[in-house]
């Protein structure tokens, strides 16, 4: 490629402005041209990354290594899979929008994803602390529109307020911490602070430490664990269905790649690096603890993934902490595009069965394994993943954890971690029981799909059988050792 | 030729997904049964008995640099389960009662529950080893839940969640394993870990090794209801359709067991004998234990379920001993268990079929009206206790044997000997609640209610005498088998 490697994210920018553009002329189109036009752009932008590699970018705040190339990928395709999402689920936001047409105010929802999308693609490459910032609030400045979309339900509405505020408080984390690491060391580019941090006097540590564990505090904002997760459940079940998978994926996304190229750069100090790790070690336990202990009760589907959420950021974080071991980045990759497959997988039931239902509770999949046996085995594939079944992806994303945590030792992760597959089972299972256990209601009628989505569905479903089966074709999928 | 070992668990699971494609469910499972069963033939047959190792291999190599791959083969233990397998397969597909909701799930289910068994048995890569195993555990809980009878529900989560954590206790202790070797010679190829353990025994007997032992043992004890491990089993068992039963009872149980007859004794023998007291205690706990709790059940399904739990400490009995006459006897009798067992739970269901109830307060004086179910019961109660004749009785001897000969001359008796004495006594209370389920159901007056009762019918008869036919002919000539296991077994024990 002789183009400059941040044309990706021009392009996808000019993309969503275009769309935003064209829908203010086109009064009587059928809205939902644009996010044909959104998916068809995104998905020549995958082609391109899936034919470029590794090489110089020109920017000493960009790079454009093969993670930085993975996570663009998870972000397209998420973005993909949501905007197929969203068409399903336009029938929804007209209910909760005001306006003069049908048609009003859809061309918004499909376009602010696609600019979500560039945010998160350039944190993908990004390595100056201002770039990642900036970058940062385009994704979360997006995300506040898109949580609180459908402004007619009190739900949504709620959640964006409470998006907003803590979101805000988090940014707020990050930028301190970052100052405090700039006085430190008078760095804000990634490459540099590394190479300084050796030479840092044991004076001025302390400082350095504060600042690191700040910007980890608002990056558990991002990645969801706990103690910062307490926006993620009323969130993920206020915001349009569509945007709660785009959060729970792609933002995780990019808050790990972040995080990985932070402590990373923090490991040349080993002083701080350590301790940073020690850190990172007490947040996956609780993040373990929480997420999965707090699904077992739930009984509303949505929330249920928003537990599950917080629960796969957990088994995300014990691979961050075995950083040491030389498949820590590799397991954190394929462990998310594991997860992208199979929490999408599960969101776009969701979508498609809501739909058809008045709400999103684990009882409304009451007999969907009689309704429509399609639907109720991608979910079935998706909640065997989520729980860890071997010969599908989710197994060899926990089994990836589980080595990398076994090579550096530690132990008490891998212990919590035992217990909390086992919780899984249970709560991903619950849904599996409604689906195939319990009669369906008497007026249960077959659930239409449409043929994109049912498409969307069989993709995914193949990919996270092959997988797991064939693990080769992941890691060459991702060619990364470490970031 | 080499081919053929894939047969066995690729028949079922094509015909599983076949099925749910619309194939008819009942024909496509008997011909998938049929095909595993003929390949699985084929291979015990033709295992060649004088060169021993591993045969019929094939790999397809899936990831360089761990050496992880694809990779298939059998030796006489692997030959002998996997015949043990499609024989029990084709038989509880053959009892699968009609089916009113679902009739293609449950056959793809139960497919799919001995693919994963013989994929298990089959594979010789500890990857596949593993995930095969754990193919069949969604199936198992949703044909519990759906077709079961009884407390149902609680059964299935129960054994699920049990299994769910056994598997992954058993997934750290494999990882663990996996990276005891010096990097470089790190594989999931188990015919490669076993030749490294016996060219350099140093290998697997580093620090670590006695806590990754411990792991393989809690995790495939769990699978195995080792005593304390136990409580699943029989629940699961009395809820579950017949031939789910039967199938998991018989074959998919014998994982665990077969695992560490298969990759942690080999490997790993300086530990094995570590944590053989800690073993003995706990298989004391399977058979006392268990077996008087056995003695106090009132129902058939529940009596089978904790025998089945209480027959597990014989074998691991055979596997504590650690010498060749033990170890062959537990994996005679893996075989012995799995096929009496299987026969029991399917004439167990025909009962609940006719009578509606397995209570031995309601039943009694049977004997008269079903000879045919009396008659083949009463087989498969001699076999279960031990009598000469059946395998079951081949096999116990040798265990007893390999247990006695772990001897200190001189030094009286050690813990073997006692815990054998104890297993000995165990026989007799295997002996009561046996003889006792079959006086209460079959023996004693002809009771009027049990008039209408209808004899077991003849073409489902002839799935049973499959069952204790076999077990006969391992009884009578337990050599047949014996020489292909044993070769493999001196590899490693002496």
């Amino acid at each position: 490629m002789t183009m400059p490697p941040v044309f990706l994210e021009l392009f996808v920018l000019a993309l969503g402005i275009l769309i935003l553009v064209l829908e203010s002329f086109a009064e009587k189109q059928d809205r939902k041209i644009f996010a044909i036009i959104g998916i068809v752009g995104l998905a020549i932008v995958f082609l391109v990354l899936q034919a470029s590699g590794p090489g110089p970018s020109g920017m000493a705040s960009y790079v454009v290594d093969s993670a930085a190339i993975f996570f663009k990928k998870i972000v397209v395709v998420t973005t993909i899979v949501v905007l197929i999402m969203s068409i399903d689920y336009a029938d929804t936001i007209k209910r909760f929008l005001p306006g003069g047409s049908a048609q009003s105010g859809l061309g918004e929802f499909f376009a602010l994803p696609i600019l979500t999308c560039a945010g998160m693609m350039w944190m993908s490459s990004a390595i100056d602390f201002v770039l990642i910032f900036v970058s940062l609030e385009l994704v979360t400045i997006s995300f506040y529109v898109l949580v609180a979309y459908t402004r007619r339900n009190a739900a949504s509405l709620e959640a964006g307020v409470k998006y907003l505020i803590l979101s805000a408080l988090a940014t707020g984390f990050t930028v301190y911490g970052i100052t405090w690491i700039y006085g430190v060391t008078r760095q804000t580019n990634l490459t540099q602070i590394k190479d300084i941090l050796p030479s840092i006097p044991l004076d001025n540590q302390p400082g350095l430490l504060f600042g690191a564990l700040l910007v980890l505090i608002g990056l558990g904002f991002k990645i969801a664990a706990a103690p910062f997760q307490f926006w993620v459940p009323d969130v993920y079940q206020g915001a349009p269905t569509p945007i709660t998978a785009f959060l729970s994926v792609g933002s995780k996304a990019v808050g790990f790649i972040v995080l990985l190229r932070v402590v990373q750069s923090f490991q040349s100090l080993p002083a701080v690096g350590d301790r940073l790790i020690t850190a990172i070690i007490l947040l996956a336990a609780a993040t373990l603890l929480y997420g999965n202990l707090a699904a077992l009760p739930q009984t509303n589907f949505k929330r249920l993934l928003a537990y599950s959420s917080i629960g796969h950021a957990g088994y995300l974080l014990i691979a961050v902490a075995a950083i040491g071991a030389r498949d820590s980045g590799l397991a954190v990759a394929v462990y998310l595009a594991a997860y992208l497959l199979m929490t999408l997988l599960s969101f776009l039931v969701l979508v498609i069965v809501t739909a058809h239902a008045d709400g999103d509770d684990i009882v409304h999949f009451n007999g969907l394994g009689k309704r429509s046996p399609f639907l109720a085995f991608g979910l079935l594939v998706a909640m065997m993943s989520l729980a860890g079944v071997p010969l599908t992806a989710g197994f060899l994303g926990k089994f990836l954890v589980f080595k990398v945590a076994f090579e550096t030792q530690q132990f008490f992760l891998i212990a919590l971690g035992i217990l909390t597959v086992g919780c899984g089972f249970y709560f991903y299972l619950k849904v599996v029981k409604a689906m195939y256990w319990q009669p369906a209601p008497v007026d249960a009628a077959p659930i239409p799909v449409s043929r994109l989505s049912l498409a969307a569905m069989w993709i995914m479903v193949g990919l996270i059988f092959a997988l797991g089966i064939f693990p080769q074709f992941a890691i060459g999928l991702m060619p990364l050792a470490s970031p | 030729m080499n081919l053929l070992v894939h047969l066995t668990y690729l028949a079922p699971v094509v015909a599983a997904i076949g099925i749910l494609l619309g194939l008819p469910s009942r024909r496509t499972a008997l011909i998938a049964a049929l095909i595993a069963l003929g390949a699985a033939l084929i291979v015990f047959i033709g295992y060649d008995r004088a060169h021993a190792g591993y045969q019929f291999t094939s790999a397809l190599p899936l990831v360089a640099n761990w050496d992880l791959k694809f990779f298939v083969g059998v030796d006489g233990l692997s030959a002998t389960l996997l015949l043990l397998t499609s024989i029990v397969e084709i038989a509880a597909i053959w009892l699968a009662p009609k089916v009113d909701y679902g009739e293609n799930r449950y056959y793809a289910c139960l497919l799919l529950i001995a693919a994963g068994a013989a994929g298990a048995f089959a594979s010789l890569d500890l990857f596949f080893f593993y995930a095969f195993h754990e193919l069949a555990l969604i199936p198992t809980f949703l044909m519990i839940g759906i077709w079961g009878s009884g407390n149902r529900q609680s059964a299935a989560w129960k054994i699920t969640i049990y299994l769910s954590i056994g598997s992954i206790i058993l997934l750290v202790g494999l990882i663990g394993l996996y990276l005891l070797p010096p990097a470089q010679a790190r594989t999931f190829d188990i015919v490669k870990l076993q030749q490294l353990a016996s060219a350099s025994p140093g290998t697997f007997a580093g620090p670590g090794s006695k806590s990754v032992y411990i792991l393989l043992l809690i995790g495939f004890g769990i699978l195995v209801s080792l005593f304390p491990f136990h409580t699943w089993a029989p629940q699961a068992y009395a809820a579950a359709p017949v031939p789910v039963a039967m199938l998991h009872a018989g074959v998919l149980k014998k994982f665990g067991l077969y695992g560490l007859l298969r990759v942690a004794l080999p490997l790993m023998p300086e530990a094995a004998r570590h944590w053989a007291a800690l073993l003995l205690i706990l298989l004391a706990g399977n058979i006392l234990y268990v077996g008087l709790a056995t003695i106090s059940q009132k129902q058939l399904d529940l009596t089978l379920g904790y025998s089945s739990v209480m027959h597990m400490g014989y074998i691991f009995l055979g596997i504590a001993s650690y010498n060749v006459i033990g170890l062959n006897g537990a994996a005679l009798l893996m075989l012995a268990h799995g096929l009496s067992i299987a026969a029991l739970f399917a004439m167990c269901g025909e009962l609940r079929k006719q009578t509606g109830t397995l209570n031995y307060l309601d039943l009694g004086g049977l004997g008269t009206s079903m000879p045919t179910l009396f008659f083949l019961f009463g087989l498969a109660t001699f076999a279960s206790i031990g009598l000469p004749g059946f395998a079951n009785f081949a096999s116990e001897i040798l265990v007893f044997f390999g247990t006695f000969k772990n001897s200190t001359p001189g030094a009286g008796f050690n813990e073997y000997q006692i815990v054998g004495t104890i297993a000995l006594w165990g026989l007799v209370i295997s002996a009561v609640y046996m003889l006792r389920a079959y006086r209460a159901i079959f023996m004693g007056e002809r009771q009027a209610r049990w008039q209408a009762v209808k004899d077991m019918p003849m073409n489902l008869g002839w799935a049973v005498i499959l069952l204790v036919a076999a077990l006969m002919v391992v009884g009578l000539v337990p050599r047949t088998v014996l020489d292909a296991i044993e070769p493999g077994i001196r590899l490693f024990a002496k």
